[in-house]
């Protein structure tokens, strides 16, 4: 044989073999974690420690994880793997744990990992890694950065969104509004105010009369409310955590002060927040929802609720059908599952980011008029909410969804 | 004016808060002649304990003296099981065990009752004086007063208190003259504990019960007990109001602090006392002969 015709027979095999790798390329893509029939996906969620009640959230994901994979025998044929790992909401113990899920266990992806400091601590590790953070599950701004961290992605509105939503809220039902603004003095405090001072924009310094800060180690926010009420202000806008924001409705009572009451979606909770403060103190008190509360009985008639329950009483029996935790995992594992849908049979890291960042969805128990919407500019994934009234009982829903766009 | 006053008022109710802890700080320094940096830890514990009475159906008063008496003997316990043992041991060692019981008790309350806030009931009436100091907080005012006034009675006018100060100050002239050194520390304990126990069921009402209810709290203990003088209970619960009004009325009209170096104040306060009067505004100056 000359050296030609091997030459030429060399050539054709490459030719053929980069053909067949070509066409196996564009049918299946798998990142690691990716087989034929499975797909691993990792979390980290406080199971222990002080926030552990928000490890209902992580229980509830694998339970809808377990009907996806049980009914529908996975997404498009894989199973989903979901590796759930306790942190103790302690960011060291998040970055191992993640560690352990990139380096070790090679997930896909790690998926509604839950706590701003915790998640904090992966930030970059996660980006650096090109690793998508998909999910996460806090309220800080920070997660929406496509430029600067194209591997990260929110999901809930964040506090940000909220400040905006609670300004619109104001200038649409407030005549004359004069605000007074209580929040805690650390990046979750300073969103809130930075969103409602950005959407009132040169009408801020006018409307917004009073503002106070308090440390997490203050024994009483007391002093605070007296300056605020002393202010003249008839909006109150409380961004505390539940011990704060219980302390500030009972002060607020106490002191005969009769303000339109805003209340910020992180101690918006009846058992944490509004029976300690007294469910009496708490009548009138204005907050912002986006999905379904499961306790309403005007929605219990609803499909969607309907597919809820039932999910529920069959995949996680002992989980509290009256907490929010449970109804956020329900929606936020949806989302996850959409995105692996429209990934395909193209389930590289890089098509995920893509995916998740083109979406437009509405997930069983959204609000109605709440949607689930990305695309490569935009990674805030909800940015509209309902205003809801606590009634003493219960939340009633009071006009309508208050769209935003940031 | 309205401002003013009310200020000063909401300072008087905090201020109570940071006198009742103070009195358990200089209780046990009167005793042990160290800080126990798990006091406000004993107090939550304690607090919890009676909480716990209360929803199984105890009435408030028969649960508010029982978890007097548990934490008292609990305080006797934590001594005689923990620190007996420790007695030789270097103040180093002391300050990692208080460290440990502090993590300790932190975790377990949460472990037992979860980290929700709870309601504490309060044994007075409801509502508040025109708006300007709830009625608790003036309830609470009487109820430090009450207990100093016992504290003072105890160190001054019993054998026991005189002996349990001179045990603390000079343990072997004291040991010469026939006062058991052990168990007076014992005591030492369980009284400081008890002064939590109440020092914590009168804060709850106001803070809400939570495992980390008396962390903040502690540090304000602290500056209370240093600016009045830490061997003075007087001292100490004046410390307590002091540091009350002088945070809020600086937090309020000196726009440079405002609500955001509040904590400092009280930290200034601390420097500043040790630095011009290390014994505090009302403390003796100890003298040892060399």
């Amino acid at each position: 044989m000359n050296t030609g015709r091997k030459l030429t027979l060399a050539l054709a095999a490459v030719a053929v073999m980069g053909l067949a790798s070509g066409s196996a390329l564009a049918e299946k893509k798998y990142g690691p974690g990716v087989t034929d029939t499975s797909i691993k996906i990792g979390n980290t969620d406080p199971y222990s420690g002080p926030a552990a009640a928000y490890g209902l959230i992580g229980k509830t994901i694998a339970a809808y994880f377990d009907k996806i994979n049980k009914e529908e025998g996975g997404v498009n044929g894989r199973k989903i793997d979901f590796i759930s790992l306790d942190d103790g909401y302690s960011p060291p113990k998040t970055k191992e744990q993640t560690r352990k899920l990139v380096e070790q266990d090679k997930v896909l992806l790690v998926f509604q990992g839950l706590g701003t400091p915790t998640q904090s601590a992966v930030h970059a590790y996660m980006n650096h890694k090109k690793v998508p953070q998909l999910f996460v599950a806090t309220g800080a701004s920070k997660w929406a950065q496509p430029k600067k961290f194209p591997w990260t992605m929110g999901w809930q509105p964040s506090y940000q969104t909220e400040g905006h939503l609670f300004a619109k809220y104001v200038l649409a039902n407030v005549k004359d509004p004069k605000i007074a603004i209580l929040y805690q003095n650390d990046d979750y405090g300073k969103d809130y105010v930075k969103g409602m001072r950005d959407e009132l924009g040169d009408k801020a310094d006018k409307l917004i009369v009073a503002e106070e800060s308090y440390e997490v180690t203050d024994p009483t926010i007391n002093s605070q409310v007296i300056k605020l009420k002393d202010s003249g202000a008839n909006v109150f806008f409380n961004v505390s955590t539940p011990k704060a924001a219980a302390q500030a409705i009972k002060k607020v009572r106490e002191l005969n002060w009769d303000p339109l009451f805003l209340n910020n979606s992180v101690s918006n909770s009846v058992g944490s927040v509004y029976k300690p403060a007294g469910l009496d103190n708490s009548k009138g008190i204005v907050s912002l929802q986006y999905y379904k509360d499961t306790t309403d009985p005007s929605i219990q008639g609803t499909e969607a609720f309907k597919k809820w329950k039932k999910f529920m009483d069959t995949y996680f029996p002992n989980g509290d059908q009256s907490s929010s935790f449970t109804t956020f995992g329900y929606l936020v594992a949806q989302t996850m599952v959409q995105v692996l849908k429209q990934c395909g049979d193209d389930l590289s890291r890089e098509n995920i980011m893509k995916q998740a960042a083109n979406l437009d969805m509405h997930p069983d128990m959204m609000l109605d008029g709440v949607d689930i919407k990305t695309s490569p500019t935009d990674f805030f994934p909800i940015e509209s909410m309902q205003p809801i009234k606590f009634d003493g009982e219960k939340f009633v829903p009071i006009g309508d969804v208050i769209k935003g766009g940031s | 004016m309205d401002l003013f006053l009310q200020q000063i008022l909401t300072g008087l109710a905090n201020g109570s808060i940071y006198a009742c802890l103070a009195l358990a700080v200089v209780m046990i320094y009167q005793a042990i002649d160290h800080f126990n940096f798990a006091q406000g830890e004993m107090a939550m514990f304690s607090t919890y304990i009676c909480w716990a009475m209360i929803h199984a159906g105890v009435p408030y008063w028969l649960a508010f003296f029982l978890t007097i008496g548990i934490s008292f003997l609990g305080g006797v316990a934590i001594e005689r099981i923990i620190f007996k043992p420790l007695h030789n041991a270097p103040v180093l060692s002391h300050i990692i065990v208080f460290i440990g019981l502090l993590a300790i008790f932190n975790s377990l309350a949460g472990a037992i009752w979860d980290h929700n806030i709870k309601t504490f009931p309060s044994p007075f009436p409801e509502g508040s004086f025109e708006g300007l100091i709830g009625m608790h907080e003036v309830g609470m005012f009487f109820v430090t007063l009450l207990l100093l006034l016992g504290i003072f009675a105890f160190f001054r006018f019993t054998r026991i208190g005189m002996a349990m100060q001179a045990a603390a100050a000079n343990p072997a002239s004291a040991e010469l003259v026939g006062i058991r050194i052990g168990w007076m520390l014992a005591l030492g304990w369980g009284l400081a504990a008890a002064i939590g126990a109440v020092a914590g069921m009168m804060i709850a009402p106001i803070v809400f019960l939570d495992p980390n209810m008396m962390l903040g709290i502690l540090l304000y203990g602290f500056a209370a007990a240093i600016v009045g003088g830490i061997s003075s209970p007087g001292g100490a619960v004046a410390g307590g109001f002091l540091v009350g009004v002088i945070e809020n009325l600086a937090g309020t009209y000196l726009p440079a602090i405002g609500s955001e170096l509040k904590l400092t104040v009280a930290l200034v306060l601390i420097v500043a006392v040790l630095l011009f009067k290390p014994n505090g505004l009302f403390g003796k100056t100890i003298v040892t002969r060399v």
